[in-house]
C-alpha cells in the first residue's frame, strides 16, 4: 500500500518536472532598482571587498572599466524578490510547491555555481530568467528520503546574457521526531567533569572538537587543565581541531564484558594534527582494518539524553 | 652526601597462603603475614614500632597492630599507585629506620583481590569522580578503556610497533615464568608450566594481549619487616641489606594512561627509578644476579628490561629469546614464578622472593646470588629496590 502511493507520488512528480523542464526559460520581473551605488557599497562593505572600482569613481574612472562597476558576485541581489515577493508561477516555483504539497517540506541547498560574462554598471537593469533542469531521486540522504531540484537562472540587461548560476536544492521529507522521544537510559561510563574539563564536553555536544589552548603561549594541551605547563598561565582557551587524525596506537577489547558496551570494540590513541593525542572509539570499521596510521575523522555519537562522545571512523586518505 | 644505602635491610618475611579464596577477611590476612613476618625475624609484635601500606590496601594500620598486639606506633604512612607501591612500602620503612622516626616496621599487602574485589573488572567508578584522578580516568572510561589490560594492551601496540616485537615474544615470557612456578609448592600455578603454543591459543582479553599475557588474580597477603642493617645482623636471619631503594614518576605521568606523552614505547618512570638505583647503589646490572621484575603483564617485563639497562631499547625481544629469562638463562627473572605463575599479591610476593635468593633458601636458587633488583608496578608510578647479601 506504502509502495502504491509512493511511486504514485513519483510519477505525479516526475510527470511535473517533465513538463516544467519543458517549459524553458521564464523571465522574471526586471530589477527593482537599477544598479547603483549604494546597494554596491552596502554589499561591498558587508563582504569586505574594499576594491575601490567599486565605489570609487575617479579611481574607477582611471581603471580599464572607465567607470564604477558592480561586484559581479552581487548578481543575485539585484533581482532577488523582498520578503513579501518571490515567484509563484515559475517553473521552479511550481515544483517546488508541489514537493511541499507531496510531504518534502525540508529545504537545503547543494550546489551553486556561478558564471559572470561581464560586469554590470551603475544604471543597469537586470532581468533573471529561470529554467529548470533536472529533478532526481528519491534519494536516502542523512536528512530524510528527498529530491534534487536542479535549474538555471540567466540574467540579462536589456537581452544580452550577463552571468548564470545553476543552483540545486534537495527538498527532503524530514525524519519524523518524536514528539517525546524515549529517555535513554543513562550511559553507565558517564565521565566526571569538572570546571576544568567541561568546556571539552559541552563542545562534543554541540559538535566541536575542542582542544584547550594557553590564552598565553598559545601551547596547545590535551587532557586538559587548569595551568599552563609551560608558562604557568591561568588564561585558558580553546581551539576548535579540525576532527581528522591518525591512530597511534590502538586496542581490540574482548574481554572482560563492559557495561554499555558490546564486544569487541576498539579504542585508539589518536594523534591531531593541532599537535595533541586523544583517546576515542573507532566505529563502523572492522576491527581486523584499523592500523596504526589509518587516517580517521571525527563523528558525534548520542550516549544518553545528556552525553555526546567524540568518536572516530576511517576516513579517505 | 647522606646515603639511604646500605642503612638497613629486611630482616624478616612472612606471607599467607596463595588462593583463589582465602575464605576470611583482609585484616585477618594481614595479621596472619605480620605474624609469619615477625616471627622469621625472630621479633615479636609488641618491638614494630613502625608500619607501612598501600593506600588501596583496605586494612588500617591501627586495625593491623590492634591484632597482633602492636603497641605504640611512632611512624605509619601509606604509598600511593597501585602495585607501584610495593618497593615504596620498603623505601618509606628505610628511611624512616634510618632517620630513627622508628626503629622497626613493617610492611603489608593483604587482600582478597580474586574472591573479593577484581581490579581486572571494568569499574565505571573509576571516572565517577571530580578528583584529578577521576578526572584523568574521565577522558578513557567513557570509551571502555577501563581494564588494566586495556591500558597496558595500548602500549603493547604501539611497542610491538616501534620495534617489531610480536606477541610470541610476549609468550616468552610467559612461558618463563609458568615454568619457574612449575617447580615452586607455594605458586598458584605449581606443576603447570605452559608452551608458547598454549599462549598464542589462549582468548584475547585485550588486543594484542592474550588470557596469558594477564597475571592471575589471587587472594593472599605478604609482609617485610625492615630494620637497621646493624640490628639485623644480629637477629635470626642473614640480613638482606637495602643497597638501594626509589620512587619513580615521569613527566606527564599519569595512572596506566600516559598515553600523551613521549612515543609510549617506554617506561619513562622505570627508567627514573633506575637511574636512581644505579646511582644510590653504585652497581650496574652486570652486578644483579636475578631480577624480580613485576609482571602484571608481560609486555612491560620486556620494556623494563630496556629501562633498567639490562639491554637496549627494543632488544628485549632478543634478551628473552631462547629462555634468556629463564633459570638456567642470561638473567633468571622471577625465580618464584612471578605474579603470572606464583600469586598477584601487588608485587609484594616479588620482594620476598629477593630476600630468599639474597638468604639462599629460595625454591628456584640461583647460583652465587650477591645483589637482586626488585621492581614494582609498572604504567603507573613506581619503585624498585636493590637487595644485597653480606
Amino acid at each position: 500500500m506504502t509502495t502504491t502511493a509512493e511511486s504514485g507520488v513519483h510519477q505525479r512528480l516526475a510527470d511535473l518536472a517533465e513538463r516544467q523542464i519543458a517549459a524553458g526559460e521564464v523571465r522574471g520581473a526586471p530589477a527593482a532598482d537599477p544598479v547603483n551605488l549604494p546597494m554596491i557599497r552596502h554589499w561591498a562593505a558587508a563582504m569586505g571587498d574594499a576594491n575601490p572600482v567599486y565605489t570609487d569613481e575617479e579611481f574607477a574612472a582611471g581603471s580599464a572599466h572607465g567607470a564604477i562597476v558592480a561586484p559581479p558576485a552581487m548578481i543575485q541581489v539585484w533581482t532577488m524578490a523582498g520578503l513579501d515577493g518571490g515567484d509563484t508561477v515559475g517553473p521552479v516555483a511550481v515544483m517546488l510547491a508541489a514537493l511541499d504539497e507531496s510531504g518534502f517540506t525540508g529545504v537545503v541547498a547543494t550546489n551553486c555555481e556561478q558564471t559572470y560574462h561581464r560586469y554590470l554598471r551603475l544604471g543597469e537593469r537586470p532581468v533573471a530568467a529561470t529554467r529548470m533542469s533536472g529533478l532526481s531521486g528519491p534519494k536516502t540522504t542523512a536528512l530524510g528520503v528527498g529530491y534534487f531540484v536542479t535549474w538555471v537562472v540567466t540574467w540579462y540587461s536589456d537581452d544580452e546574457p550577463v552571468a548564470e548560476m545553476m543552483f540545486r536544492v534537495l527538498k527532503f521529507r524530514p525524519v519524523e521526531r518524536n514528539p517525546e522521544p524515549a529517555k535513554h537510559d543513562p550511559y553507565p561510563l558517564a565521565p566526571a567533569v569538572n570546571r576544568d574539563t567541561a568546556f571539552f564536553w559541552e563542545g562534543a555536544r554541540q559538535g566541536e572538537l575542542r582542544i584547550q589552548k594557553c590564552g598565553d603561549c598559545g601551547e596547545p594541551r590535551h587532557p586538559p587543565g587548569p595551568v599552563c605547563p609551560t608558562c604557568r598561565s591561568l588564561n585558558r582557551t580553546y581551539t576548535l581541531a579540525a576532527g581528522v587524525g591518525e591512530v597511534y596506537s590502538y586496542v581490540v577489547h574482548h574481554n572482560p564484558p563492559v557495561p554499555g558496551r558490546e564486544i569487541p570494540f576498539v579504542v585508539a590513541v589518536i594523534a591531531l594534527p593541532e599537535g595533541v593525542r586523544i583517546v576515542g572509539n573507532i566505529v563502523e570499521c572492522a576491527a581486523e582494518k584499523v592500523g596504526i596510521g589509518m587516517p580517521v575523522r571525527v563523528v558525534y555519537r548520542e550516549m544518553d539524553d545528556e552525553l555526546i562522545l567524540p568518536m572516530w571512523i576511517p576516513r579517505e586518505s | 652526601m647522606y646515603s639511604l644505602s646500605g642503612r638497613t635491610a629486611i630482616a624478616g618475611i612472612g606471607a599467607t597462603e596463595f588462593s583463589k579464596e582465602s575464605g576470611r577477611s583482609e585484616l585477618q590476612l594481614a595479621a596472619e603475614a605480620v605474624f609469619a613476618a615477625v616471627d622469621d625475624a625472630g621479633l615479636s609484635p609488641a618491638e614494630v614500632d613502625g608500619l607501612v601500606t598501600f593506600t588501596q590496601d583496605a586494612n588500617q594500620e591501627i586495625a593491623v597492630a590492634r591484632e597482633v598486639g602492636i603497641g605504640d606506633l611512632t611512624f605509619f604512612s601509606r604509598v600511593e599507585y597501585g602495585g607501584g607501591a610495593a618497593c615504596g612500602t620498603v623505601l618509606h620503612a628505610a628511611m624512616a629506620v634510618a632517620t630513627g622516626a622508628a626503629s622497626t616496621v613493617v610492611c603489608y599487602r593483604a587482600f582478597n583481590e580474586r574472591s573479593g574485589r577484581r581490579f581486572g573488572q571494568p569499574d565505571p567508578r573509576l571516572g565517577g569522580q571530580p578528583s584529578s584522578q577521576g578526572v584523568e580516568m574521565s577522558w578513557h572510561v567513557p570509551y571502555g578503556l577501563m581494564t588494566p589490560a586495556g591500558w597496558v594492551a595500548m602500549f603493547a601496540r604501539r611497542y610491538m610497533h616501534a620495534f617489531g616485537a610480536t606477541s610470541e615474544d610476549f609468550g616468552r615470557v610467559a612461558v618463563a615464568m609458568r615454568r619457574h612456578a612449575a617447580t615452586n609448592p607455594a605458586a598458584w600455578f605449581h606443576g603447570r608450566p605452559i608452551t608458547l603454543e598454549e599462549h598464542q591459543r589462549s582468548r584475547w582479553i585485550v588486543e594484542p594481549l592474550h588470557l596469558l599475557d594477564c597475571c592471575q588474580e589471587s587472594d593472599g597477603a605478604v609482609a617485610l619487616v625492615v630494620t637497621s642493617a646493624d640490628r639485623a645482623r644480629h637477629l635470626r636471619r642473614s640480613p638482606a641489606v637495602v643497597t638501594a631503594a626509589a620512587q619513580g614518576a615521569g613527566r606527564g605521568q599519569m595512572m596506566m594512561t600516559s598515553f600523551y606523552r613521549d612515543d609510549m614505547s617506554g617506561l619513562p618512570e622505570m627508567g627514573v627509578v633506575a637511574s636512581a638505583l644505579w646511582s644510590m647503589s653504585g652497581l650496574s646490572p652486570k652486578d644483579i644476579q636475578t631480577a624480580i621484575l613485576y609482571d602484571h603483564f608481560t609486555p612491560f617485563v620486556l620494556s623494563q628490561l630496556e629501562e633498567l639497562g639490562f639491554c637496549g631499547r627494543g632488544e628485549a625481544k632478543d634478551f628473552v629469546a631462547d629462555g634468556g629469562i629463564e633459570i638456567d638463562g642470561r638473567l633468571p627473572v622471577n625465580p618464584h614464578g612471578g605474579q603470572l605463575g606464583e600469586a598477584y599479591i601487588h608485587g609484594m610476593n616479588g620482594i620476598t622472593e629477593a630476600v630468599r635468593q639474597i638468604r639462599g633458601t629460595a625454591v628456584n636458587q640461583v647460583a652465587g646470588v650477591r645483589n637482586v633488583l626488585v621492581t614494582a608496578g609498572t604504567g603507573v608510578p613506581t619503585s624498585g629496590l636493590v637487595l644485597s647479601r653480606e
